[in-house]
């Protein structure tokens, strides 16, 4: 055992001095986690954001990219609030790391109680943006957004759009809809992406805006029929589905796949985390997964991130007042 | 169908390759642990184990998870019925009965009858699963929040129609669960909610396993610790053939009550929005209303342990199924499963059974051969868990205080559930003193949620229109079925006091 250990240990020193010797910059090699990181997640376990946490960490420990065990951490209290305020009581902690949703903006706008201003956390990097698609049940004679309008029109408060909670993502998403084309509809809330999806295929409601991820799966069994896509771009994955943008409508939103530290960390701290998710980033798993997904992986840190951040954040803020959600 | 049973033989093909059968016991084993510790349960097991699977083909590792969800439904009971602390929250109806059988000194029959039961509903559940797997998704699939929130309706009738305790403090009890159970935010609109004394913790909401824990683990302790000075000898004698033999005889009995509650929890477990622990509660709730002794039950009744063990391992089965073919999970524990087929590279979704028939009846015969190793391993172990329950009291009972804090820690890893607990523990001991029904509390602050919410998912999705509830074909049944159940204490009552008349 002894003898092991200190082989061991005269492996990795004889490593660390090799990589000391070849680095440019001997800085950024230099800091290293000593236990394990807790891999916080602002939702419960089982759903999207934590199922996407948990695939990373498989490629981390798969591809062993780090010599410590990344630990999911499900905090989904309180949409993320529980989360927040942990990273926030965790100021200066090297070894604790956050997966984020859309809810890292609109949690603290919606309850200033919890006393947490993202700005203070470190950005790390942005992984990919989850996209969002309006979609009718496969057996609705409604075959583009022009049949959409025209029917939700005819139809009113009648019309049942089912989504995630209200103040969340698809809630915004309908209302920006709802503004574009001048539509009433009744919004009706449920517990995750994946009970939306299946109330879409029971015709319990009358059409969603799901994540690709999320109904893509009754989509290849003819199940479910999307009209457009609420991206820049069509989606690949869904050939022949426009864009509201070519639809003649500017409407974009996008769901951030993030990782942010702690504030109060070095900046070595950052960099390791950064080199990690660089790694993430470019290996085939994560590629092949947002193909699948059809997420839109585009890599995004430092000062660039922070700045999408603010962006976004302001861009939350208004939606947020719009709604009527916060004055 | 002898397409099915072709496909089932070549499944046990792949289920009894050495190196799948090593990973199901290994998983059956570990399963029964993680279900028997405090805290820990099946979501856990499984999200903790998930990255092992990685390493090894995606049919080994489905085989291997299903295993310890399995094996942690068993293993649930084991501390519900030893310690009088819950497992694992499917195994929150276990302790009712099975910590008074443990305290009468019959802990090895309450075990003997929640492994048969856990037998019988697995079985019952997998059998299900191979014949009417497309067919059931797609009844699933009609199930509305209109559907569900009479269900609901069914399972508090179940409570309220019980003979033997106060109708008044059982409502009671269940309106006091619904309150507690609105504390955080709210799902619908997205604002806190009962945020007593602005405490940051309250946000997260109060979870059932930590008021469970309180009620049952410290409460309990404190009543039994009161009423026998510390004098208690759980169990005296040694688990021998013969207490085997007796046991089966006494559960053998309860037959009528297994395969009704598999069925119950096999139907809840496929339904989208439940899942295994409201299954257990309304399997207890049914079989006691429809119970010739309902006295009896709370107090060391088996059909009370049969029950709910029954229902929540045909509901583990059963919420594979919507997982599988529909691609969304009906329990927390499938929703893991889920993600790891992602990570494995299967698409869960109605082409599952089409494209990756190897996987799926892998699984599927594994889970029949699950059930027999976990059975057995469980019967096996029982010598042991009594010579545990032979330690003196006042080495026990700390321990059970110790576990009881650990528990409520581990699954959110914040103080607050711990001090949850104690505040709880105590409050459930006046209760037990005042002679109020602790379970009504539990089955409503687990159900609570769902009722509130696919309640109002209909009000707005029908635009305040309640009569739905009762047009709509399906919830019409089960709402029929709830008004019934409601009456039945009157019609008894009547009855009776009639039956009292005519003598005298």
């Amino acid at each position: 055992m002894t003898f092991s250990r200190r082989s061991a240990f005269g492996v990795g020193t004889a490593g660390a001095l090799a990589l000391v010797a070849t680095a440019v910059t001997p800085a950024a090699a230099e800091w290293k986690p000593v236990k394990p990181v807790e891999f916080v997640v602002m939702a419960g376990q089982g759903g999207g954001a934590d199922k996407l946490a948990r695939f990373i960490q498989s490629i981390i420990e798969k591809n062993k990219f780090a010599d410590v065990p990344f630990i999911p951490i499900n905090k989904g209290g309180g949409s993320g609030a529980d989360a927040l305020r942990y990273l926030k009581d965790n100021a200066g902690n090297d070894h604790v790391i956050m997966a984020t949703l859309n809810s890292y903006y609109t949690t603290p706008l919606r309850n200033p109680g919890i006393g947490v201003n993202i700005n203070e956390f470190t950005p790390i990097a942005r992984l990919a943006e989850d996209t969002f698609v309006l979609w009718v049940n496969a057996n609705s004679d409604i075959k583009t957004v022009e049949d959409y309008i025209k029917v939700v029109k005819e139809k009113g408060t009648g019309w049942k759009m089912g989504g995630t909670g209200t103040g969340q993502e698809d809630s915004l998403v309908t209302a920006m809809l709802e503004k574009a084309y001048g539509l009433k509809m009744t919004y009706v809330p449920f517990k995750g992406g994946g009970d939306v999806a299946v109330n879409l295929v029971g015709q319990h409601v009358d059409s969603t805006v799901n994540n690709p991820s999320e109904a893509i799966g009754f989509f290849e069994a003819g199940k479910v029929r999307p009209l457009a896509s609420l991206t820049r771009e069509p989606i690949t994955e869904l050939k022949d589905v426009p864009t509201f943008k070519s639809l003649g409508q500017d409407l974009v939103y996008r769901m951030q796949r993030s990782v942010v530290a702690p504030g109060g960390i070095k900046p070595e701290v950052a960099d390791y985390y950064k080199s990690i998710f660089e790694k993430v980033f470019a290996s085939t798993e994560w590629k092949d997964y947002c193909k699948k997904n059809a997420l839109q992986c585009a890599w995004l840190s430092g000062d660039d991130l922070k700045k999408y951040f603010d962006e976004e954040e302001a861009k939350h803020a208004a939606l947020l007042k719009e709604m009527g959600e916060i004055k | 169908m002898m397409e099915i049973f072709s496909h089932l033989i070549d499944g046990f093909g792949i289920a009894f390759q050495p190196f799948n059968l090593g990973m199901m016991v290994l998983g059956c084993l570990l399963g029964l642990f993680i279900g028997a510790m405090p805290g820990l349960g099946s979501v856990n097991g499984v999200a903790i184990l998930l990255p092992i699977t990685f390493f090894v083909p995606p049919t080994a590792a489905i085989i291997f998870l299903a295993a310890i969800y399995y094996g942690s439904m068993y293993g649930g009971a084991i501390s519900s019925i030893m310690l009088g602390i819950p497992g694992a929250s499917t195994a929150v109806a276990t302790t009712f009965d099975g910590r008074p059988m443990a305290l009468q000194g019959k802990a090895d029959f309450a075990l003997v009858a929640a492994a048969v039961a856990s037998f019988v509903g697995g079985t019952i559940s997998i059998i299900l699963f191979t014949l009417f797997a497309p067919p059931l998704a797609d009844f699933a699939l009609r199930f509305g929040p209109q559907e569900t929130f009479a269900l609901m309706v069914l399972a508090f009738a179940t409570f309220v129609g019980l003979g033997g305790d106060d109708i008044p403090k059982t409502i009671f009890m269940i309106l006091l669960g619904l309150v507690l159970s609105t504390v955080g935010l709210d799902t619908i609109s997205g604002r806190p909610r009962l945020i007593f004394f602005d405490l940051q913790g309250f946000y997260k909401g109060i979870s059932f396993i930590v008021l469970a824990i309180g009620i049952y683990g410290i409460g309990e302790m404190l009543w039994t610790l009161e009423t026998s000075r510390g004098k208690v000898e759980i169990i005296s004698h040694r688990f021998t053939w013969q207490r085997l033999k007796a046991a089966l005889g006494e559960v053998k009995t309860a037959w009528k009550t297994m395969s009704f509650s598999s069925l119950l929890g096999y139907f809840v477990g496929v339904l989208p929005a439940a899942g295994a622990t409201p299954a257990a509660l309304m399997a207890y709730g049914l079989t006691k209303s429809f119970s010739d002794t309902p006295e009896k039950f709370g107090k060391g009744e088996i059909s009370g342990v049969a029950a709910p063990e029954a229902a929540n391992n045909a509901a583990s089965t059963g919420s594979m199924l919507p997982m599988m073919t529909l691609g969304i999970p009906g329990s927390p524990t499938t929703a893991i499963l889920l993600g790891g087929m992602v990570i494995w590279g299967l698409t869960p979704g109605p082409l599952l059974f089409l494209q990756q028939s190897e996987f799926v009846w892998g699984l599927t015969a594994s889970l029949y051969a699950a059930n027999f190793v976990t059975l057995i391993l469980n019967l096996a172990l029982i010598p042991l868990f009594v010579w545990v329950l032979r330690m003196p009291f006042m080495i026990l009972a700390p321990l059970i205080f110790v576990l009881c804090f650990v528990g409520s820690y581990a699954p959110d890893t914040r103080m607050f559930d711990p001090w949850l607990v104690l505040l709880f523990g105590f409050v459930g001991y006046v209760m037990r003193k005042l002679d109020y029904p602790l379970a009504p509390l539990v089955l409503a602050i687990v159900l609570g949620p769902l009722a509130e919410d696919s309640f109002r998912q209909t009000m707005i999705a029908d635009l305040g229109d309640w009569t739905v509830f009762f047009t709509r074909p399906l919830s019409g049944i089960i709402m029929a079925f709830a008004v019934l159940l409601f009456a039945a204490p009157l019609l008894k009552g009547v009855r009776r006091r009639k039956a009292a008349a005519d003598k005298t």
